[in-house]
């Protein structure tokens, strides 16, 4: 990860979208920054826990992301620059805090969230466009194009705040998250930051910013829509707004974020831009009314370009169809016109679909020689499934799971939740999460079952859950399961990291954002606090862990949780854990397809680390990958996976 | 020493591999050394759960003015680096032409959940007949002769830069592998490094 507190200004580095993010946030003087680890944010607070100390900035990583959005307001309140980062489920999480947010004002220091959301759900169970929240709570909304922009609309975005005292959304995608690029540095402050002071209630100069309480709402909603509109005339002149084109053109482009390099590219592999205008939105809520109309009125075709939800094509013709008679002769391309998708990422290609249908040309990226070249090697290709990595406990966990339901035989099963386990679902966790949705909803959804034996109900109820998200939304539903007597086991694989994420601390590892000691809340001990029974288990030992899982399916009562503690093979290999074994395929033992096993090893267990050798049909190990974790001697029913005690 | 100009522009260059095999690394270390010579670079790499043992490539895009999306375009592909044969063949599908240059790891990572994996020298043969040329490099088995795997990402780089297809020398990544890799790490990797000159130079 590179330095961001490099101090050379007008230097140019190589940095990730995530990067120019947090260099932004320094570049604006930000005091506090909170998050709850996700994808596609993840690396702008580790960026900013990293230089915390040396640019004198509070950086936590919070349990969830309301706590993060409520942890970065006090500090707003106080008169310091907060920052909050989250991914686009993130958002709904601190939706009940930010709707009254927007009700009571930011203090006098400017507050920015930083969105990103996934268009192709690379790293999400959702594909949500967060857009809407900021036209639902009446809050600014910018799209940077690149990273570059990125850091430079973080800075403004802060003034924005400051100048209409309203929280101010910057949404990324993945795709500028992610994306690695050059970047020009700003000047950073000075280290010091206002004495923080919480304003004395008697303030009658200012009686607004002395007290932060959302009701009456009846003193605070209309002063919202006048901050509101005076954001949009902010807007109207934000050189984040640009056009690109002829003067009058044949069709107008209307694009934001990610996909204004789409439409530049693809205009000019298709040599169109003199015929093609591109408007590039920067600031996408409130609509700058005014400059788009005059653009609306230079052009007879109209293409949206943009991920998702047809958000700014929904403003954009709210906005037309205002201006009628004087926009009756445009025609609106877009989403809604079936040229592109409200789903999945799009690309530079895509939009050079849309444009040879629309102005009626043909574009062939290469000849038709090299595309049955294509066709037959395509045919050679074959699928190559996610999987877990190799020695991945959850793995053990799963194989744990499904051999102690099909034991108990009452077609007990699983509810899932997110993480490396989401992985659960399908293949790599041998399809035993049979439900998944948000963070804690498997350990929710389980409370809500285990009440239904009145009706009859008598399968097993289990739910799984991670270590860091145990913390985030499993507590209270584990609450409601003891409080309402619930019959479930709630399964914590506890892997002693956020490993989806990118291996952040939480509050059960006793470490900080920023790599300082912290004080561990033990799961454990709160999980017997709220009245639950724990054990726990070491899922490398399969039999010990079968057994407590049929057990705990067998007893009645209130919730039972099973603690299934191994560190993450990756956490391990950070740490330079040698591996436990050395592994072999005792050739003589393993029978192949005359085993009856089915290839249990590769075709089903399905470590990375385990491979079938095309020459003699038998299982063999892959040196590459193996991490020697032992467990496939365990599975093989020949016993022909040998495990040796490696030389440390 | 000048960096020659581009041969086109921009240039496209793709690392694809399996999830966990190091393509990051390499995209990273490719990407900053081009910016130090004053390149305009965009590097997108596969992001999300794919990085899990799935199907993962880096996108690099060059230019000598301006910055263009990271993602490549259909067919555009100018220099392919697979990481895995397969996993080269998946790629020229989607980004190669008549005059894309592939140097690839010949060594096969299997996909699990007994999927089969396809005759590899049918592989290869169809991956040089859609590349202008193909060059391999025992990457791996370099690297596993040298006691660890890890090391064949940066064999691969020095194959890369070995292969003069990209406007950089050796001398370009010498700051950032000394930064990447402190003390004794550092010898190691240079040794790694200069055993992919040589293994491209016999290529």
């Amino acid at each position: 990860m590179a330095n961001i507190a490099v101090n050379r200004p007008g230097s140019t580095v190589l940095l990730m979208g995530n990067e120019a993010v947090a260099r932004g946030a320094l570049e604006a003087g930000v005091g506090v920054a909170a998050a709850y680890p996700g994808s596609p944010t993840s690396e702008v607070i580790p960026a900013l826990a990293e230089v915390a100390e040396e640019m004198n900035m509070y950086v936590e990583w919070s349990s969830n992301e309301k706590v993060a959005t409520e942890v970065a307001a006090g500090a707003s309140f106080a008169g310091i620059r907060s920052f909050g980062v989250m991914k686009q489920n993130g958002a709904n999480v601190a939706a009940d805090f930010i709707v009254n947010l927007n009700m009571t004002g930011i203090g006098s220091a400017g507050m920015v969230i930083f969105i990103s959301d996934d268009p192709g759900g690379g790293t999400s169970n959702n594909e949500q466009d967060s857009r809407t929240i900021s036209k639902w709570i009446d809050n600014p909304l910018m799209e940077p194009s690149s990273a570059q922009e990125a850091k430079e609309m973080i800075k403004w975005a802060f003034e924005v705040s400051e100048a209409v005292n309203l929280l101010t959304f910057v949404r990324g995608v993945g795709r500028i998250s992610y994306t690695r690029s050059n970047v020009v540095l700003g000047e950073l402050p000075g280290k010091a930051k206002p004495k923080p002071f919480f304003p004395e209630i008697w303030d009658m100069n200012n009686p607004r910013k002395s007290k932060f309480t959302s009701g009456p709402f009846s003193v605070f909603h209309k002063p919202l829509h006048e901050k509101i509109e005076k954001a949009r005339e902010i807007f109207e002149s934000s050189s984040f707004n640009q056009y690109m084109g002829p003067e009058k053109p044949d069709l107008l482009i209307i694009t934001c974020g990610a996909c204004t390099s789409y439409c530049i590219e693809g205009v000019d592999e298709l040599k169109m831009s003199e015929r093609v205008g591109i408007l590039k939105l920067g600031t996408t809520w409130p609509l700058p009314e005014k400059l788009v109309a005059r653009h609306l009125s230079s052009t007879r075709k109209v293409l949206f370009v943009e991920e998702m939800d047809p958000f700014v094509e929904g403003s954009v013709m709210e906005l037309a169809a205002g201006l009628l008679p004087a926009t009756a002769n445009l025609t609106f391309f877009g989403a809604r016109s079936g040229h592109l998708t409200p789903y999945n990422e799009l690309s530079t290609d895509i939009v050079i679909n849309a444009l040879e249908d629309i102005l009626g040309i043909t574009y062939q990226p290469r000849d038709s020689a090299y595309e049955d070249l294509a066709e037959e090697g395509a045919k050679l290709v074959p699928d190559r499934p996610i999987n877990m990595c190799p020695g991945c406990p959850h793995r053990a966990s799963f194989w744990a799971i499904k051999n102690a339901i099909q034991l108990d035989g009452r077609n007990g099963f699983l509810c899932g939740d997110i993480g490396c386990y989401s992985m659960g679902f399908a293949a790599p966790g041998f399809f035993q999460s049979r439900t998944m949705h948000a963070m804690g909803s498997g350990t929710g959804v389980a409370s809500g079952l285990g009440k239904l034996g009145r009706f009859g109900f008598d399968q097993p109820v289990l739910s799984i859950c991670g270590d860091s998200t145990f913390y985030h939304a499993v507590m209270p539903a584990l609450v409601n399961g003891v409080y309402n007597d619930s019959n479930f086991t709630l399964l914590i694989v506890d892997n002693s990291a956020t490993a989806m994420t990118g291996f952040q601390p939480h509050p059960g590892t006793g470490q900080l954002a920023t790599g300082e000691p912290a004080t561990i809340v033990d799961m454990e001990a709160v999980c017997r606090a709220m009245g639950a029974s724990v054990e726990i288990c070491d899922p490398f030992d399969l039999k010990e862990t079968i057994g407590v899982l049929l057990r705990k399916m067998q007893e009645g009562g209130g919730p039972k949780v099973v603690i299934m503690r191994h560190m993450c093979q990756l956490v391990k290999a950070k740490r330079k854990i040698p591996p436990s074994y050395k592994m072999h395929v005792d050739g003589s033992k393993c029978l192949a397809d005359n085993c009856g096993c089915n290839r249990l090893c590769t075709r089903l267990f399905a470590c990375p680390g385990l491979m079938l050798d095309s020459e003699t049909g038998k299982a063999a190990i892959d040196d590459a990958l193996c991490v020697g974790c032992g467990l496939c001697s365990e599975i093989c029913p020949a016993h022909a996976i040998v495990k040796e005690e490696a030389n440390r | 020493m000048r960096p020659s100009k581009l041969k086109k522009e921009p240039y496209s260059i793709i690392i694809s591999g399996v999830g966990g095999q190091g393509n990051v690394l390499l995209s990273g270390f490719i990407g900053a050394a081009l910016v130090n010579e004053g390149f305009v670079v965009s590097v997108a790499d596969t992001f999300g759960v794919s990085q899990r043992g799935g199907s993962v490539s880096s996108h690099i895009k060059i230019s000598e003015r301006t910055l263009y999306s990271s993602v490549t375009l259909k067919g555009k592909a100018d220099v392919l680096i697979g990481m895995e044969p397969v996993e080269a063949l998946r790629t020229l599908v989607e980004f190669g032409n008549h005059n894309t240059i592939t140097i690839v790891n010949p060594r096969p990572v299997y996909p699990t959940g007994g999927v089969a994996y396809p005759d590899l020298d049918e592989v290869k043969r169809t991956i040089e007949k859609m590349s202008s040329q193909t060059k391999y490099v025992s990457a791996t088995e370099e690297a596993l002769k040298m006691g660890n795997p890890i090391y064949s990402n940066v064999i691969l780089l020095g194959a890369i830069v070995g292969a003069d297809i990209l406007p950089l020398s050796k001398e370009s990544f010498m700051p950032l592998l000394e930064e990447r890799f402190p003390g004794k790490m550092l010898d190691t990797n240079l040794r790694a490094f200069n055993k992919g000159m040589e293994l491209i130079a016999g290529a």
